[in-house]
């Protein structure tokens, strides 16, 4: 099975130092031929390889900006942390008016499907009162993540797309409603994240993504901010703009999605808690919850590794915009013309996510007596290897390498402290000596011949 | 993996792995447990079946934590099923049939204080395997066996 990654690793660029394959959820990379590798079947595309990476050599790919014009309508998607990351002065309208100067023809918000997706969640929650918690189906790195680590949860991930690819099939079928040919929309995605990228290009539980591209959202940041100081004075008007409602526009930070679901639920944010949860959960430990909302990132979307601006800063300016919406109700300055309305039964019709599929990276072999051999192996390597989990060989860990020569990837020879020994040029008696200082005394009395 | 002792017997037939469980100590609940659940994971057994074996070996160590002084989980892994023994040195049960009863429960107020002892224990333990032994003598200990089939079985 092939899997789409939105992460690259330049070649040219990577040091290949050891970071990445520490701070990997999955033990998805190695490091090998002195650079990173990634293991596509265990990658979740959630970018934690991205933050620690000392020389930036993970890159997110995108399509180029010029793809839109292949376009007649050419429909921005937009989350609402696109806006946060622009300061408080600059009104949402400049910043569409900015889009629509750059090329797009029309710009939506991912978040005006938010409303429909309440409903749809709360109506799961009372028809499906045997499965708990429901895990919200909303960051596409969690998904995997439990498709991958946690197999026995899969039943547990709310069966209902997430608002983009709702936003998207509202937004296609009103321009269809208009009488515009499917075959001249164009829908772009601006992502914040990897893992979205992931999503519209190899999507799980649906077989076609109904979005055309994604733009990088710190691409298009970049291009807006230029265009908004070029044209300071005049600025095209944007004609009928949707207004986000307060509560969809801090959707996607923590909390925005749980407080609207009825029961107890949770909020979750950042790849290390979540696991933490998950793990808990599994072993049945938790109590008993309706819904967790779950997000990869620190701040949620906020964090997106794609989000340009600090993650803090932006959460609280989309909170300020969410406050500001009342002050211009109260003065008339808002017109309610919530054009998702009118679709409402189309939207929910589509709305259903097909089989998530569990796709276990643990198992060490399908068959089990095969397994429980490996398995053997594995623990007798790990035995004698230093269990210092240095990351030398370019495995994460010790058991790591010692699963990697089980399952053919690597040999044990490429633990130095092993290689010193195989090589015979200092005594392993003497490595071990050298290392005491540093490790302590008899730390690696397990390495020595007996 | 600290406290791994595993053995094999045979041409590949059994797999025996064991862990301590200390009485008292709440934060490492859950710690044997999850280490067997994570074997049973590579071990490629089916998902549900792990979740069942992950929630009845959790509750007996939480039993173990709660009641006793101290115990140990072992684990024989076989192609055919999964047994889980969790022996404990302790009070042991008096009326191991009311303690089978959902809701029953001698759980001290201390426990209860920290969202244990809701007397669900046993019983869902009963729940989630195909199999449950119990045995115990008071004054001295427990020993709970729990047997899960890896494959459905037949009726």
């Amino acid at each position: 099975m092939a899997f789409h990654h939105a992460l690259k690793i330049q070649e040219e660029v990577c040091i290949g130092c050891t970071h990445c394959i520490k701070a990997c959820p999955t033990e998805a990379l190695r490091v090998i031929g002195g650079k990173a590798n990634l293991i596509a079947e265990r990658c979740v595309d959630c970018g934690e390889c991205m933050r620690v990476c000392p020389v930036n050599a993970i890159i997110i790919e995108e399509d180029d900006f010029s793809k839109i014009f292949n376009y007649e309508y050419r429909v921005a998607l937009a989350p609402s942390v696109f806006i946060g990351q622009f300061p408080r002065n600059i009104t949402s309208r400049k910043i569409y008016s900015g889009m629509l100067e750059d090329g797009f023809t029309h710009v939506y918000e991912v978040e005006h499907s938010t409303g429909i997706l309440k409903e749809l969640i709360n109506n799961y929650l009372a028809k499906n009162p045997d499965i708990r918690p429901v895990i919200s189906s909303f960051c596409p790195a969690i998904v995997r993540l439990i498709q991958v680590r946690f197999p026995s949860l899969v039943g547990n991930i709310l069966p209902v797309k997430a608002p983009l690819d709702l936003a998207a099939i509202a937004f296609r079928k009103k321009l269809a409603d208009e009488g515009i040919p499917p075959e001249q929309v164009g829908l772009f995605y601006i992502t914040p994240c990897a893992a979205k990228i992931a999503a519209v290009k190899s999507p799980v539980g649906e077989k076609k993504s109904p979005i055309n591209g994604v733009i990088n959202l710190n691409t298009l940041y970049n291009r807006i901010y230029s265009v908004i100081r070029r044209e300071e004075k005049a600025y095209c008007v944007v004609p009928e703009k949707e207004q986000l409602l307060p509560d969809e526009m801090v959707w996607t930070l923590t909390g925005g999605e749980a407080k609207h679901i009825n029961g107890r639920c949770l909020s979750i944010d950042g790849m290390s808690n979540a696991i933490e949860f998950l793990e808990k959960l599994e072993n049945g430990t938790v109590g008993n919850f309706d819904y967790l909302e779950m997000r990869a990132c620190d701040e949620s979307c906020a964090g997106g590794i794609l989000s340009t601006n600090n993650r803090f800063l932006v959460s609280e300016r989309l909170h300020n915009r969410a406050a500001q919406y009342f002050i211009d109700k109260n003065e008339g300055k808002i017109v309610d013309n919530k054009s998702i309305l009118a679709n409402r039964d189309y939207i929910i019709e589509n709305a259903s996510l097909g089989t998530i599929e569990p796709r276990s990276i643990m198992k060490l072999d399908e068959d089990m007596v095969q397994a429980m051999r490996k398995m053997k192996k594995i623990e007798k390597i790990t035995n004698f290897l230093p269990g210092i989990d240095c990351g030398a060989c370019g495995s994460p860990t010790c058991r790591a390498l010692a699963e990697d020569v089980v399952q053919g990837r690597a040999r044990t020879s490429d633990c130095v402290f092993v290689s010193i020994k195989v090589k015979g040029g200092e005594s392993m008696n003497q490595v071990v000596d050298y290392t005491e200082e540093i490790w302590g005394k008899d730390r690696f009395r397990n390495m020595l011949p007996e | 993996m600290s406290g791994i002792g595993s053995g094999i017997t045979g041409e590949m037939k059994e797999m025996t792995y064991a862990f301590p469980i200390e009485g008292g100590d709440f934060i490492k609940a859950g710690h044997a447990s999850s280490n067997i659940k994570k074997i049973l994971n590579q071990l490629s057994l089916d998902p549900a079946i792990i979740r069942r074996i992950a929630v009845a070996m959790y509750e007996a160590e939480v039993n173990v934590v709660a009641h006793a002084y101290r115990g140990s989980m072992k684990v024989f892994i076989s192609p055919e099923k999964i047994r889980v023994r969790v022996e404990d040195e302790g009070p042991g049960i008096p009326d191991i049939e009311k303690a089978m009863q959902e809701g029953y429960s001698t759980a001290s107020e201390k426990v209860r204080e920290m969202g244990f002892g809701a007397g669900m224990g046993l019983s869902n333990i009963k729940k989630n395997t195909d199999k449950l032994d119990i045995r115990s003598t008071i004054n001295k200990g427990t020993v709970v066996e729990m047997t899960t089939f890896t494959k459905p079985k037949e009726a």
